[in-house]
């Protein structure tokens, strides 16, 4: 099978300004063949949802270092949820306690990175999930 | 100089062939590091001891502003914190000067540092997350509660006139003018653009609000430091230690001229200006980096600025050490590194030190990390013997050397960013952040190939199973008891006086006057920081973030 190019939504959500870890796997996406539509910084999850589906992406990244995860994570799959996107896989990086990875996951998320993963572990799994759903074209 | 450069050669042609285990060694920053350092490289600069090095309170300051430095008085330490809700950061502030951390150091949350206040849509789940949300003169008054402001040293985390009044006015309210009060804003708006990415409303905006607050700090608030440039953050997003000078000095003169503008004398503001550094973990490049700033700030205050006054050269400072070093991986190796970059801070000359607690990787720090941090500092400072000395570092002909080489790469980009037109055109043309960028994903590429060692990360990773530090958790609860607490606040309030005062802030931001006193007024009708900031941006306009993505 050819290879297909992923789309990918990196996304920051919330008033998070810390867009160094974004940045840094935008970049290695990017050198890794894929397409990488960031958010740029300041959205509420709606906004991400709604970007996802016009963009019609593959996989979704979140990038989130100031503790709002818990409670921003629901109301993103919930929209999702609601499109019927439910299937567009999400991951998501960034400081968090460690108790919180399976709380993340039951919401949801495919997977965790916390602070200090290294960048090749993080597009490895987003390119897997890419690959593996049925978005993107066919080259 | 002849005799030992011919005993140098000689003693490089003995030992050529002797081994070494790289190739090329650098520091963090990427520097040339020799195998070794002598008079000659110090005379290869051009290093002269009077013009360059001087004593210690004597200019250029290289070794320190003051003549005695750490033999008179060590320096302060101040823990930054905010969490919570304010009576829970109250509980903090008076825990920490129990423990011996008299500087108060208060971080507010995104929602408040971004004008937004607790009510907005984007702030659900931030609130309280990184610091503490004040809302209105009511929730300042909770966060001060039973603390005298006119006894404390209080350092408040946040650009803009609206918290600087709130704070006014608790003080008011416990008897104390705005002239007794003692503490720093850390109000650098353009680092804090360029690295935590917080902008309100379109730069020159921000950069008028600042000068604002410094302006009527340097009238009414003859102890108060109204303003610290911070090159911490920029550091923390990835730039190398001379960008770091670098950016923040250029910082620095954008500032300075801003406030010569608006009418100030640089001698009167210039002696409470003061700067933050961070401390990383390269040891004598940090050392170097401070002595190379202190030099730097010197001349550009007397030869570019003309200050008469000492004072206004003198570069004083801040130091916080580097959270992005830390690493959640074996949390209590970062009490070694937090000890190190807490020395490099020391011997740097440092006026006052926050010391990063252990867990800071994963979350806000416990009261026990935090009583480490404050303790390795008390252990620096009183057994060691480090700060018998002034500048124990000096005529190091290592530091010696890479001070210089630091001072020469942050004047190239000083000179740079003069060029492009100041600080806040080469942020507009992201000049700065596309460099820190490029400088981080570098850093990153090295890490990932092994290249640089991050313990516990890379290499040593075994322990990595056994994670039991016990972590502070936010009661989730009180983001709505915040929320309640607004709406409860409108109902009880005098809404035509908070109309009135906001009128008035409206009126002066037409006229472009200074808002510090209209703002004090609405801070008082206990008018929501969101409700100012609304009518500021009816005059300035928001900031894009959508036209704005820089750094890729």
């Amino acid at each position: 099978m050819e290879e297909k190019t992923i789309r990918v939504l990196m996304a920051k959500i919330g008033l998070d300004g810390h867009d160094r870890g974004a940045l840094i796997i935008v970049q290695a996406l990017k050198e890794a063949g894929m397409e990488v539509i960031y958010t740029g910084l300041k959205n509420v999850p709606e906004t991400v949802a709604e970007i996802a589906l016009q963009e019609d992406v593959d996989v979704i990244g979140i990038s989130i270092l100031s503790g709002a995860h818990l409670v921003v994570v629901p109301i993103l799959m919930d929209e999702l949820k609601k499109s019927d996107a439910e299937d567009i896989p999400v991951v998501l990086g960034g400081v968090l306690h460690p108790d919180d990875i399976p709380k993340l996951k039951e919401m949801g998320i495919k997977e965790v990175f916390p602070a200090g993963s290294p960048v090749e572990n993080a597009v490895e799994c987003i390119k897997k999930l890419g690959m593996a759903g049925d978005k993107g074209m066919i080259k | 100089m002849d005799e030992i450069k011919k005993a140098q050669k000689d003693w490089e042609e003995k030992n050529k062939d002797s081994r070494e285990r790289k190739e090329r060694f650098t520091t963090l920053g990427g520097i040339d590091v020799e195998r070794l350092y002598t008079p000659v490289d110090m005379e290869e600069r051009g290093i002269d001891y009077l013009n360059d090095i001087s004593f210690p309170g004597e200019y250029p300051y290289t070794r320190g502003i003051h003549p005695t430095m750490y033999r008179a008085r060590t320096w302060t330490v101040r823990q930054f914190m905010g969490f919570g809700d304010p009576s829970k950061s109250n509980e903090r502030l008076k825990y920490l000067m129990k423990s011996g951390a008299p500087g108060l150091n208060v971080a507010f949350d995104l929602p408040t540092i971004n004008g937004v206040g607790s009510d907005h849509p984007l702030s659900r789940g931030e609130i309280g997350r990184d610091g503490v949300p004040v809302n209105s003169l009511q929730d300042m008054e909770a966060l001060f509660d039973g603390i005298p402001l006119g006894e404390v040293s209080t350092s408040l985390v946040i650009a803009y006139p609206p918290i600087p009044c709130m704070y006014m006015a608790v003080a008011e309210q416990q008897g104390f003018k705005p002239a007794q009060l003692r503490g720093t804003y850390q109000n650098d708006s353009i680092c804090r653009d360029v690295a935590a990415n917080v902008r309100v409303v379109p730069r020159r905006a921000e950069l008028k609000l600042t000068t604002d607050v410094v302006e009527y700090s340097t009238k009414h608030m003859p102890l108060w430091y109204p303003i610290s440039i911070v090159g911490y953050q920029i550091r923390e997003k990835g730039c190398t230690a001379a960008q770091e000078v670098g950016f923040t000095l250029a910082d620095g003169v954008e500032f300075v001229n801003s406030f010569i503008k608006r009418g100030l004398d640089v001698d009167d503001f210039g002696p409470r200006l003061s700067f933050m550094w961070n401390a990383h973990n390269d040891f004598f490049e940090e050392i170097a980096k401070y002595r190379a700033a202190r030099r730097i700030w010197a001349r550009i205050m007397k030869e570019r600025f003309g200050a008469k006054n000492p004072r206004s050269m003198q570069l004083r400072f801040h130091t916080q050490t580097s959270g992005v070093s830390l690493t959640a991986e074996q949390p209590v190796n970062n009490v070694a590194r937090v000890a190190v970059q807490g020395l490099a801070a020391v011997l740097g000359g440092t006026q006052s030190l926050h010391t990063d607690s252990m867990d800071e990787a994963m979350a806000l720090p416990t009261e026990e990390s935090v009583r480490v941090a404050v303790r390795t500092q008390q252990i620096l400072a009183e057994e060691t013997g480090v700060a018998n000395t002034v500048d124990p570092m000096a005529g190091s002909y290592y530091v010696e050397s890479l001070t210089n080489d630091i001072e020469e790469e942050a004047l190239a980009i000083i000179k740079k960013i003069d060029d492009i037109g100041g600080a806040v055109e080469a942020v507009e043309t992201g000049y700065i952040q596309k460099k820190t960028a490029q400088a981080a994903y570098e850093y990153q590429l090295k890490v990932e190939k092994g290249e640089e060692t991050i313990v516990g990360v890379n290499n040593y990773t075994e322990g990595n199973e056994d994670m039991n530090l016990d972590l502070l958790e936010i009661d989730e609860g009180f983001e709505k008891t915040m929320l309640e607490k607004i709406e409860d606040l409108k109902t009880k309030r005098d809404n035509s006086a908070v109309e009135k005062s906001l009128d008035m802030v409206r009126e002066a931001a037409f006229k472009d006057e200074n808002l510090m006193e209209t703002t004090m007024e609405a801070v008082k009708s206990y008018a929501t920081l969101r409700e100012i900031w609304d009518v500021y941006k009816e005059r300035y306009g928001s900031f894009d973030e959508k036209t704005h993505i820089t750094g890729i």
